[in-house]
C-alpha cells in the first residue's frame, strides 16, 4: 500500500511509528543511564501520541483512555520511579561501555530488516491502514531484547524490558486497534508493579554483590571455574 | 580478419618470448626486438578486439592442435574482443615502458632473458585464455598464464621474501585453477563435451549449476583477489618488476573477471537471484576491506596491490547487481550492470597500470619502496608526477576522469533496485551502494595520502632528493595511459557504444539506452532519471577557471612573492616535520580498529643513565587479519592431516610394494 | 534535457549561477550576524565577507618556496569546481538546461574533487598543519559520504530520479505528503552538511587553534587572491548545501515557469528559506560545543543511521506489503 493513498492523519501515524523506531535506536545508543531513561520516556510519549492518533483516525474512544494511561505510566510515572531509583543508587552519572557500539547498531538495522521480512505475511492478513507498522513494533520488541543482551547494568536492562513492552503495546494498537480494555489495564498495572519490584531488587542485588553489573552475577554459578574467575575479579579490584 | 589479427597477436607475443631468450648474450635484442614485438602484439590484440566490437560479430575456428579427440576451439565474440582490447592497450604501454625500465636489471646482471621470455609467454597466455572456446584450451592457457607469471614474480629471487611470495602465489593459483577445472567438469558432465558451445546448450539441474557457480566464484575469485581469497595478491604483485605488476594488476585480474563472466553469464544457463546477492556481498566486502588495507600500507606497490582488491570488489558489486537483476527478470538493468562492470574493468586496467608504471619510475629513480622515504617528487619528476596525479584522480573516482563514470554507472544500477519485488533486496542493495560510496571516499583519502606524501612536500631522504626524470619511453607509456583515462572519462559514450554489443551477443539482453541521447549525454535508464554530460562539465570547469583567472590577473599583472614557509619562529622547517603517511591514516586506523592486526609500539629512547629522554621510536606493523582467521588454521589442519598421511610412509620397501599390490587388485576389481 | 538548445534557458542559468556565486558571502555574513546577536556580541555588517574578499583580492599572494604547482593551481580548481556545482543546482527556477548536466551523485563527485585538491594543497608545503588538516578533513568526509549517499538513495527511491530538477518536480507535483523517510533523510542530510561545511560541532570555522581546526589548517599557508578564492569556495559550499536542503525538501515557491513574476517569487522564497535555515544553524552553533575529533565518527554514524532509518522506513512503511 503506498503512502500517497493515506490521509494526512494516517501519514502522521507512520511518522510517529518511524520516530518510535528511532527512539529504540537511541535507547540502544545511550551510554548514560539517565539519558537512556529519558529516551525511554520519549518513547512512551510517542507511543501514547500514536495511540491517540489511531483513536482519532479509527474513531475508537477506548483508545483515548489507553493513550492517557500510556502517557501517565510509560512517559511519566515509570521514568520518574526509575529516575529516583537511579539517583538513590547514586549511579545517575555512570557511563556504561558497550562493546563495539557500531556493530550493535548495524545488528539493530539488520534486525529491523529481519522483522520486516518476518512480518510481511502477517501484514497481508490485516486490512488496516496502519498495518505497515507491524514490522516497526516487532523491531521495537527485538531491539529492546538486543538492549538487554548488550547491557550490563541492571537498570538499563529493565529499561530494555520496558521498551519491549512498548513494542508489544504498539503492535496491538496499530494492528488491531488495541487489546480489550481489561487486558490493557491489567498489563499496565503489571508493568507498574514490575517497576516497583525491580526497584526492590536493585537494592537487594546491590546489597549482595555491591554493584548493579549483571555480569557479576556470574559468580553465583556453582562451578569452580567461575568461582575462580570471580575471586580473580575480587583480587583485581582490591589491588 | 578478427581471428587472423588475434592469431597474429599471440604469435607476436610468442616471438617476443623467443627473441628474448638471446638477451643475456645480446642485451640489445630486448630493446630493439623483444619489446617492439610485444608492442605489435598489443596493437594486433587491440585491432582484433576493436574489430569484434565494432562489427559485433562472433568468429569461430578450430585449431589443429591439442589432442585428437579434443581439438582446440577458438571463438571471439564481442566480450572476448573487449578483453583482447583491454589486454592490448596495456601491453602496448608496457612495451613502450619496458626498454627504459629493464635497463637497470641489465646493469645489475639479472637474467633479463627469463624476464623477456616469460613476459611474452604471459601475454600470449592471457590472449589465449580470452580466445578459448573449450575448457581444455582454456585450462591450458590459464595454467600457462599462472606459471609464466609465477616465474615473473620470482624474478628477483635473491630475496627470500620474494621466493615466499611467489610460492604462495603458485599455491593459491593452483588451488584456484583446480576449482575452475572442477567447475568446468560439472558443466561438461551435463554437456557431454568440453566445448563451451555444448555447455551453452546443456541443461544443468539447479543444484549442479549452483555447484558450478560456487566453484567458478571460488576459482576466479581467487585469481581476481576477492576477500578472503586475496592473501597472495598483496604479496605477489609488489615483488614483480613494475611493468609486470602493471600487467598482473591491470590485466591478469581482468582475465579472471572475464572467466567469471564467461562461466556465469554465458555457460551456466539460468541464474539465481541469491547468487547475485552473494556476489554483491563478497564484492562489497572486498571493496571496503581492500581500501582499508590499502590505507595502512606504506610500501607504494603493496598499497596499489591492495587497491586492486578494492577495484575488483567494485567490479564484482556491479556484476552482483547484474546477476540480481538477471535473476529477477530485469534484462535491461542486468545489461546496465554488466556494462558498468566491464567499463570499470577497462578503467581499472588503465589507471592501475598507469599507477604501477609511475611507481616503477619512482622506485627506479629513488630506490625507495616506502612512500615515507619519498616526498617532493613532483618537482623532480614533473611528467611522472602529473601523470601519476591523473591516475590518482581517476582511481579515486572523481569527475571528470574515467573512474568516476564507471562508479556512477554502478551507483545508478544500484539505484534501480527499487523496481525489485522483494523488500529485503531493496534494503540490501542500498546498503551495498552505501558501502561503495564509503569505499570511493576512502579511496580518495588513500590517494591523497600517496600523492601528498610521495610527490608533494619536501624530499624526506637524500635519494629522493636526487631523483631524476625517467627516459622518454617510460614517460610516453604513462602519457598514453593518462590520456586514455581522460578520454574515457570525458567521452564515455564512445566506449559504451562499443560495449553495447556485448550484452546482446552474450545473453540476448537488450542494449541499455545509456547513449541513446547523443554523444553528449550519458543517460542510463532514462534521461529524466539521471543524466551526466562529461564534455559539458569539462567545458564548465574550463570556463569557470578561465573567468576566475582573467578576473584575478586581468586588471594588473601582479607578482607572487616566494618566501620560506612560516615556521612559527623556530627555525627552518625540516622534512621530518611533515605529516607522514602513517600519521595521515591514523584517524582511520583508530576508527576501524578491528579490521587490521595492528602492532603499534612507541619506544622511549633514554640516555645511559635512563634519566633523560633522547628520542622516541615509533613502530607500526599492519597485519592482514585473514591470515590469523583463515589461512593459519587451514595451514595447521593441513599439517595435521599430512602427519596422519605420513604414517603410510614407513620406510619399509615391502610395505610400499604391498600398497601397489593392493591398489592393483582394487583396480582390477573395478574393471571387472 | 529536451530544451537544452534553448538560449534563453542558458542565459537564465548563467544569471542564476552568478547570483548563486555572488550571494554566498552574504549567507555567511548573515549567519555571523545571527550568531553575534545570539551571543550578545556586537555584530559586523552582513556585508563584511565581501569586504574581506575585496581586501584579499588586492593583496599580493605569498607562496612558500617549497610549494609546487599544485599549490598554485588548487585554488582555481577548487573554486571552479564549486562554481560548476552551484551552476547545476536549481536556485530560483527548476528546469533550466544546466540541471541535466549532472545529477546529485555527480555533485557529490564534484565536491569530492574540490576536497581532493584542497587536501593536496594542504600537504604541498610540507608543514605539519597542512597534513593534519588534510588527514582530518579526508577522514570526516569519507565517513560522511555513505550517509550522504544513503540520504540521496532514500530520496530517489521515492522520486525515481537522481536529477535534482526532476526530484523537485516530483515533490511539487505530489503535493504535501508526510513521509517518514524524508524526515529522516532531511535530518541525516543536515548532519552531513554540518560536517562537510566545517561548522560546529565538527569543526569551528573561526578558530586557528592547532588542536581544533580542520578546514583552516589546510588553507593556513594561503594568502592574497589564493586565500580569497579558497574562502569564497568554502562560502559557496555552505550555500550549496543550504540550497540543496531547502530546495529539495521544501521546494514550494521555486519557479517552474520562466516568467518574471515566478522568478521573483522564487528568488524571494529561496531567500526566506535560506535565512530561516541560517537561524537554525546559528542557534545550533551557539548551543553546541565543538566535539573532539574522535567524537566526529559518532556524529556521522548518527547521520548514517538516520539516513538508513529513512531508507528502511521507506521500504517498510511507505511501500509496505
Amino acid at each position: 500500500m503506498n503512502i500517497t493513498h493515506f490521509t494526512l492523519q494516517e501519514q502522521a501515524i507512520l511518522i510517529i511509528a518511524a520516530l518510535v523506531l528511532f527512539s529504540s535506536f537511541s535507547l540502544l545508543a545511550q551510554t548514560r543511564i539517565i539519558s537512556s531513561i529519558h529516551a525511554f520516556a520519549w518513547q512512551g510519549a510517542l507511543v501514547a501520541a500514536a495511540t491517540a492518533l489511531v483513536a482519532f483516525v479509527a474513531n475508537q474512544h477506548h483508545l483515548y483512555i489507553s493513550a492517557l494511561l500510556t502517557l501517565a505510566l510509560k512517559a511519566i510515572l515509570i521514568p520518574w520511579i526509575l529516575h529516583r531509583l537511579v539517583v538513590k543508587l547514586e549511579i545517575a552519572r555512570e557511563v556504561e561501555t558497550v562493546v563495539h557500539p557500531a556493530l550493535v547498531m548495524l545488528g539493530a538495522a539488520v534486525l529491523v530488516a529481519f522483522s520486516y521480512y518476518v512480518a510481511l505475511p502477517v501484514e497481508k492478513l490485516s486490512l488496516l491502514a496502519t498495518r505497515n507498522t507491524i514490522a516497526i513494533s516487532m523491531s521495537v520488541v527485538l531491539l529492546g531484547m538486543l538492549m538487554m543482551v548488550t547491557r550490563r547494568q541492571a537498570v538499563t536492562q529493565v529499561v530494555g524490558f520496558m521498551s519491549m513492552e512498548n513494542g508489544l503495546f504498539f503492535a496491538a494498537v496499530v494492528s488491531t486497534h488495541g487489546m480489550p480494555m481489561v487486558v490493557e489495564l491489567g498489563v499496565a498495572f503489571d508493568v507498574l508493579v514490575a517497576t516497583v519490584i525491580f526497584g526492590v531488587f536493585f537494592f537487594q542485588i546491590r546489597e549482595s554483590i555491591e554493584s548493579l553489573d549483571v555480569d557479576r552475577l556470574n559468580r553465583l554459578a556453582e562451578t569452580d571455574e567461575s568461582a575462580a574467575v570471580a575471586e580473580a575479579d575480587v583480587a583485581g579490584e582490591s589491588e | 580478419m578478427v581471428l587472423q589479427s588475434a592469431y597474429l597477436a599471440v604469435i607476436l607475443a610468442l616471438a617476443s618470448a623467443a627473441v628474448s631468450l638471446g638477451a643475456n648474450r645480446f642485451p640489445a635484442l630486448l630493446k630493439s626486438f623483444a619489446f617492439p614485438l610485444l608492442g605489435l602484439s598489443g596493437f594486433a590484440a587491440v585491432g582484433a578486439g576493436l574489430g569484434a566490437l565494432v562489427t559485433a560479430t562472433t568468429s569461430v575456428a578450430r585449431l589443429p592442435f591439442g589432442l585428437p579427440w579434443l581439438p582446440w576451439e577458438v571463438r571471439i565474440d564481442p566480450l572476448a574482443g573487449f578483453f583482447l582490447l583491454l589486454i592490448g592497450v596495456v601491453v602496448v604501454a608496457v612495451a613502450l615502458y619496458g626498454p627504459g625500465y629493464v635497463r637497470e636489471f641489465q646493469h645489475e646482471r639479472h637474467p633479463v632473458a627469463a624476464l623477456g621470455a616469460f613476459t611474452g609467454l604471459f601475454v600470449a597466455a592471457m590472449q589465449l585464455v580470452v580466445m578459448a572456446d573449450d575448457a581444455f584450451l582454456f585450462m591450458v592457457a590459464w595454467e600457462l598464464m599462472s606459471l609464466a607469471s609465477y616465474f615473473l614474480v620470482a624474478f628477483q629471487h635473491e630475496n627470500a621474501a620474494n621466493r615466499r611470495a611467489a610460492f604462495l602465489y603458485l599455491l593459491m593459483a593452483q588451488i584456484g585453477g583446480l576449482a575452475i577445472l572442477l567447475s568446468y567438469g560439472v558443466l561438461a558432465t551435463f554437456a557431454g563435451s568440453f566445448a563451451f558451445e555444448a555447455m551453452r546448450h546443456a541443461h544443468v539441474p539447479l543444484l549442479w549449476s549452483a555447484v558450478a557457480f560456487g566453484l567458478a566464484l571460488f576459482g576466479f575469485g581467487m585469481k581476481a583477489g576477492l576477500v578472503p581469497l586475496h592473501a597472495w595478491l598483496p604479496e605477489a604483485h609488489p615483488v614483480a618488476p613494475s611493468h609486470i605488476s602493471a600487467l598482473m594488476s591491470g590485466v591478469m585480474l581482468k582475465v579472471a573477471v572475464y572467466g567469471f563472466i564467461r562461466v556465469t553469464f554465458d555457460l551456466i544457463g539460468t541464474v539465481q537471484v541469491s547468487w547475485g546477492v552473494i556476489v554483491l556481498l563478497v564484492g562489497s566486502a572486498s571493496a571496503l576491506l581492500g581500501v582499508l588495507y590499502a590505507m595502512q600500507q606504506s610500501d607504494l606497490k603493496r598499497l596499489l596491490a591492495y587497491s586492486s582488491i578494492e577495484n575488483v570488489g567494485i567490479i564484482f558489486i556491479a556484476l552482483g547487481l547484474s546477476l540480481v537483476f538477471l535473476g529477477a527478470g530485469q534484462p535491461l538493468l542486468a545489461s546496465l550492470g554488466l556494462i558498468a562492470a566491464l567499463y570499470h574493468s577497462l578503467n581499472h586496467s588503465l589507471f592501475k597500470s598507469l599507477l604501477f608504471l609511475g611507481a616503477g619510475a619512482v622506485i627506479q629513480q629513488t630506490h625507495e619502496h616506502s612512500i615515507e622515504h619519498m616526498g617532493g617528487l613532483l618537482k623532480r619528476l614533473p611528467y611522472t608526477g602529473i601523470f601519476f596525479l591523473i591516475g590518482c584522480i581517476s582511481i579515486a573516482s572523481l569527475p571528470p576522469f574515467n573512474g568516476f563514470v564507471s562508479e556512477w554507472l554502478t551507483l545508478q544500477t544500484a539505484l534501480q533496485g527499487v523496481v525489485l519485488q522483494s523488500g529485503v533486496l531493496r534494503i540490501i542493495i542500498p546498503v551495498a551502494a552505501a558501502m561503495l560510496a564509503l569505499t570511493g571516499a576512502l579511496a580518495a583519502m588513500v590517494f591523497v595520502k600517496v600523492y601528498g606524501v610521495a610527490f608533494l612536500g619536501q624530499p624526506r631522504t637524500r635519494r629522493s632528493r636526487h631523483a631524476r626524470m625517467p627516459d622518454i619511453g617510460m614517460r610516453a607509456a604513462q602519457a598514453l595511459l593518462a590520456l586514455l583515462c581522460l578520454v574515457l572519462g570525458v567521452l564515455p559514450n564512445l566506449a559504451i557504444n562499443l560495449m553495447a554489443a556485448i550484452p546482446r551477443t552474450l545473453r540476448h539482453l537488450p542494449e541499455p539506452g545509456a547513449t541513446a541521447h547523443g554523444w553528449l549525454w550519458l543517460t542510463p535508464v532514462a534521461p529524466q532519471v539521471a543524466s551526466y554530460s562529461a564534455p559539458l562539465v569539462l567545458l564548465g570547469l574550463a570556463l569557470a577557471w578561465l573567468l576566475s583567472y582573467l578576473f584575478l590577473h586581468g586588471r594588473r599583472n601582479r607578482s607572487i612573492r616566494r618566501v620560506p614557509a612560516w615556521d612559527c619562529g623556530f627555525g627552518p622547517l625540516s622534512p621530518r616535520m611533515q605529516y607522514t603517511g602513517a600519521a595521515f591514516s591514523m584517524p582511520i586506523r583508530r576508527i576501524f580498529q578491528p579490521v587490521w592486526k595492528v602492532d603499534e609500539r612507541i619506544e622511549r629512547v633514554t640516555d645511559d643513565k635512563g634519566l633523560r629522554l633522547t628520542g622516541l621510536r615509533h613502530q607500526l606493523q599492519i597485519g592482514d587479519v585473514s591470515w590469523s582467521v583463515l589461512y593459519e588454521p587451514i595451514g595447521r589442519w593441513v599439517l595435521i592431516a599430512a602427519r596422519r598421511v605420513a604414517l603410510l610412509q614407513s620406510g619399509n620397501i615391502r610395505t610400499y610394494l604391498a600398497y601397489s599390490f593392493f591398489t592393483l587388485l582394487f583396480l582390477l576389481w573395478l574393471i571387472t | 534535457m529536451a530544451d537544452y538548445l534553448n538560449p534563453q534557458g542558458w542565459l537564465l542559468a548563467l544569471l542564476q549561477t552568478l547570483l548563486f556565486v555572488a550571494a554566498a558571502p552574504l549567507l555567511v555574513g548573515w549567519i555571523r550576524l545571527l550568531k553575534a546577536t545570539l551571543q550578545n556580541r556586537r555584530a559586523a555588517s552582513p556585508l563584511q565577507p565581501y569586504r574581506d574578499l575585496i581586501k584579499l583580492f588586492g593583496k599580493e599572494p605569498v607562496v612558500a618556496d617549497t610549494a609546487s604547482v599544485i599549490f598554485r593551481a588548487a585554488p582555481y580548481v577548487v573554486f571552479s569546481t564549486t562554481v560548476v556545482t552551484a551552476a547545476v543546482i536549481p536556485l530560483i527556477a527548476v528546469n533550466l538546461p544546466t540541471a541535466a548536466i549532472a545529477d546529485v551523485i555527480v555533485l557529490v563527485g564534484f565536491l569530492a574533487l574540490a576536497r581532493f585538491f584542497l587536501a593536496l594543497a594542504g600537504m604541498d608545503v610540507g608543514t605539519a598543519f597542512g597534513g593534519m588538516g588534510a588527514s582530518r578533513e579526508m577522514t570526516i568526509s569519507s565517513l560522511g559520504e555513505p550517509a550522504m549517499l544513503m540520504a540521496i538513495f532514500t530520496l530517489t527511491m521515492t522520486a525515481q530520479s537522481t536529477n535534482i530538477a526532476h526530484a523537485i518536480d516530483f515533490m511539487l507535483s505530489s503535493g504535501f505528503v508526510l513521509r517518514p523517510s524524508f524526515m529522516f533523510a532531511l535530518f541525516g542530510m543536515l548532519l552531513v552538511a554540518v560536517a562537510e561545511t566545517g561548522r560546529i560541532p565538527v569543526d569551528n570555522p573561526t578558530t586557528h587553534l592547532e588542536l581544533t581546526m580542520l578546514h583552516e589548517a589546510m588553507i593556513l599557508e594561503y594568502s592574497g587572491r589564493h586565500l580569497a578564492l579558497m574562502e569564497w569556495a568554502a562560502q559557496l559550499k555552505l550555500m550549496i548545501y543550504g540550497v540543496l536542503i531547502v530546495n529539495v525538501f521544501l521546494p514550494w515557491g521555486i519557479a517552474t515557469r520562466l516568467t518574471p513574476q515566478a522568478l521573483l517569487l522564487g528568488l524571494v522564497t529561496v531567500l526566506v528559506k535560506l535565512m530561516a535555515l541560517a537561524v537554525v544553524l546559528a542557534v545550533a552553533e551557539t548551543g553546541l560545543a565543538k566535539m573532539r575529533l574522535f567524537r566526529a565518527p559518532e556524529f556521522l554514524n548518527l547521520a548514517f543511521l538516520l539516513a538508513l532509518l529513512g531508507m528502511l522506513s521507506h521500504v517498510i512503511l511507505e511501500v509496505g506489503a
